[in-house]
């Protein structure tokens, strides 16, 4: 049992940020302890076991995979960082990932984790816009997307100074924003660099255990390297004194003394713990206002069968063209995210029990928030089989559906309550707040915010995103 | 400690730090980073890993004195030396 009263660091969060800042203190020496409102850790890529089988929260597959001797790359950036043996995450390439436009998606772009696939399909499909395409891909990878100070900078008017063809240019937002945008419409083009290079230019891995097993490999370095955690202890309050930040108050009314916090909870959730009054929004910094559904279907065969193809993710949207915003309805189903963990390269004799089916759509937190019990119930009940259907529609159409019925054993789904009430988020805003704050800094100069809304994005950003903090702000000056 | 030894510290560092590295044929008077695919936070790694492993502090302007192996050997191993004369 932990029981000091005070830490060098107080990490607010066991996100994969928090786990990542807190290995890189401990490991130099500093005396860490991470609390976490949550029973368990992982944030907002974690797991949760229901009816005896685990469900992967959070992103698909983890993005930035590159092959082992690819490096001053991300994943190899934080391997080096974190003293982890790309081996321990057993990661496991996609089979290919598409997307998909059209009422049924007949305008299809492949891609894998080798970019010649993507820019061989734009050559077929958008033979005038090649060119653009290739200057576009020179520009996102001369970007420098770690510098703390870049501008911001429309992404939608520079991608269009390359790329003319409406419909290729949401085919290209579309992923890019599923997959870490907190903004509505358009993105800062830092984001969108970061996000095309960790999808396209590098690509999508998985463990065959799903998320957990980086989790697991996180926490046993931190353990290792001496430091603290205690779980189900949220910090309800963050006591300060002119510029600094001097305690934390826990939700059993405990004080923690320390020398710096760190808070992974969100920008505008870490201004409600610096407030006098709680519940009260600081700083200004507007909550995020995108969220999303999530759909599980779990079946007895592996999704081949149904005909359904090998691909690993589709990204899919019935119209031409593509809106990225919160919805006015409960759930936006006209796009979104389909992900069959089944579809990755896990080698010989391995292979997920089960198939698996999971759908991700935009969805509306106030809508969701406002209903009452029952209503809620119906609402899930309501939008499941419609989001399942209309996701299908991107898939090969099974020669048979009844055995496509027959083979669902369980079914789950989750909403922007659920993210809410498991990751204290508002809103249920996943990506955060659509202004993000490089530096980390608050009004505070020993309190630092990492994860979300300091903006790496995606697993391996989000990892990256605890170092940045923790090696910027404390490490470096000792 | 001589020079080879300190050589050796260094190296052994960064076989922690960049386990991907092959370090068998590192040129001692060539820069490490030319060398190496060394960045800026494995480059505060080697300090860190050289204030917890050994208690050297080396400030940030000195920096410049860790560029290659062999000036590394010159500016560490006398700090080395001095160890157990401050104890």
């Amino acid at each position: 049992m932990n029981t000091r009263t005070h830490y060098d660091v107080v990490i607010i969060g066991a996100g994969m940020s928090g786990l990542a800042a807190g290995i890189r203190l401990a490991h130099f020496g500093h005396r860490v302890c991470i609390f976490e409102r949550h029973n368990s850790v992982g944030g907002l890529n974690g797991f949760y076991s229901h009816a005896g089988r685990k469900f992967d929260v959070g992103l698909h597959a983890m993005t930035n995979f590159v092959p082992p001797g690819r490096k001053g790359t991300p994943l190899t950036r934080l391997l080096r960082q974190l003293r982890i043996d790309r081996d321990e995450f057993a990661l496991c390439e996609q089979l290919q990932s598409r997307v998909a436009f059209g009422p049924a998606g007949e305008c299809a772009l492949r891609f894998t984790n080798d970019p010649t696939v993507l820019e061989s399909e734009i050559a077929a499909a958008f033979p005038a816009q090649i060119d653009g395409y290739r200057r576009l891909v020179a520009e996102v990878k001369a970007f420098d997307d770690v510098a703390l100070d870049a501008k911001p900078a429309s992404a939608r008017q520079m991608v269009r100074r390359h790329i003319t063809d409406q419909l290729l240019e949401d085919m290209l937002f579309c992923p890019l924003m599923y997959y870490g945008s907190a903004s509505e419409h358009d993105m800062d083009f830092g984001q969108f660099a970061i996000m095309f290079k960790a999808l396209f230019l590098e690509g999508f891995a998985r463990p065959l255990e799903g998320v957990r097993v980086i989790l697991r490999v996180l926490l046993a370095k931190y353990r290792a390297a001496g430091g603290e955690r205690r779980m189900k202890c949220g910090v309800q309050r963050i006591l300060s004194r002119g510029d600094r930040a001097l305690a934390v108050v826990l939700d059993d009314g405990s004080e923690i003394t320390a020398a710096h916090v760190i808070s992974s909870i969100g920008a505008p959730e870490t201004g409600q713990l610096l407030a006098a009054a709680p519940a009260q929004t600081a700083e200004g910094i507007p909550p995020g206002r995108l969220s999303f559904v999530e759909t599980i279907s779990i079946f007895r065969r592996h999704p081949a069968e149904f005909g359904w193809g090998r691909d690993s993710i589709v990204f899919f949207n019935d119209k031409t063209r593509f809106e990225y915003a919160r919805p006015a309805e409960l759930v936006d189903p006209r796009s979104g995210v389909l992900c069959i963990p089944n579809n990755f390269a896990y080698g010989p004799g391995a292979a997920l029990p089960e198939g698996v089916v999971r759908v991700t759509c935009l969805a509306n937190y106030d809508r969701w928030a406002g209903l009452d019990g029952e209503a809620y119930q119906a609402a899930k009940s309501r939008w499941f089989p419609e989001i399942q259907r209309r996701a299908t529609r991107f898939l090969p159409p099974p020669p048979s559906p009844a055995l496509v019925e027959e083979s669902r054993i369980a079914t789950d789904m989750f909403t922007p309550r659920t993210i809410h009430r498991f990751t204290g988020r508002l809103g249920g805003a996943v990506y955060g707040s659509p202004s993000k704050n490089r530096l980390g800094t608050t009004r505070l100069n020993n309190v630092f915010l990492c994860g979300t809304d300091q903006g790496f994005l995606g697993i391996v950003g989000a990892m990256l995103s605890g170092i940045s903090i923790a090696n910027y702000h404390i490490l470096r000056k000792k | 400690m001589t020079k080879d030894e300190c050589k050796q510290l260094v190296l052994d560092i960064i076989a922690d730090i960049a386990p991907d590295e092959d370090l068998n044929d590192v040129k001692p008077d060539v820069r490490l980073r030319d060398q190496l695919q060394l960045d800026s936070m494995d480059f505060l790694d080697i300090v860190m890993e050289l204030r917890k492993r050994h208690g050297i502090e080396v400030p940030e302007s000195d920096y410049l004195q860790l560029s290659t192996l062999n000036s590394c050997a010159d500016y560490l191993t006398p700090r080395f030396n001095a160890i157990p004369a401050k104890g």
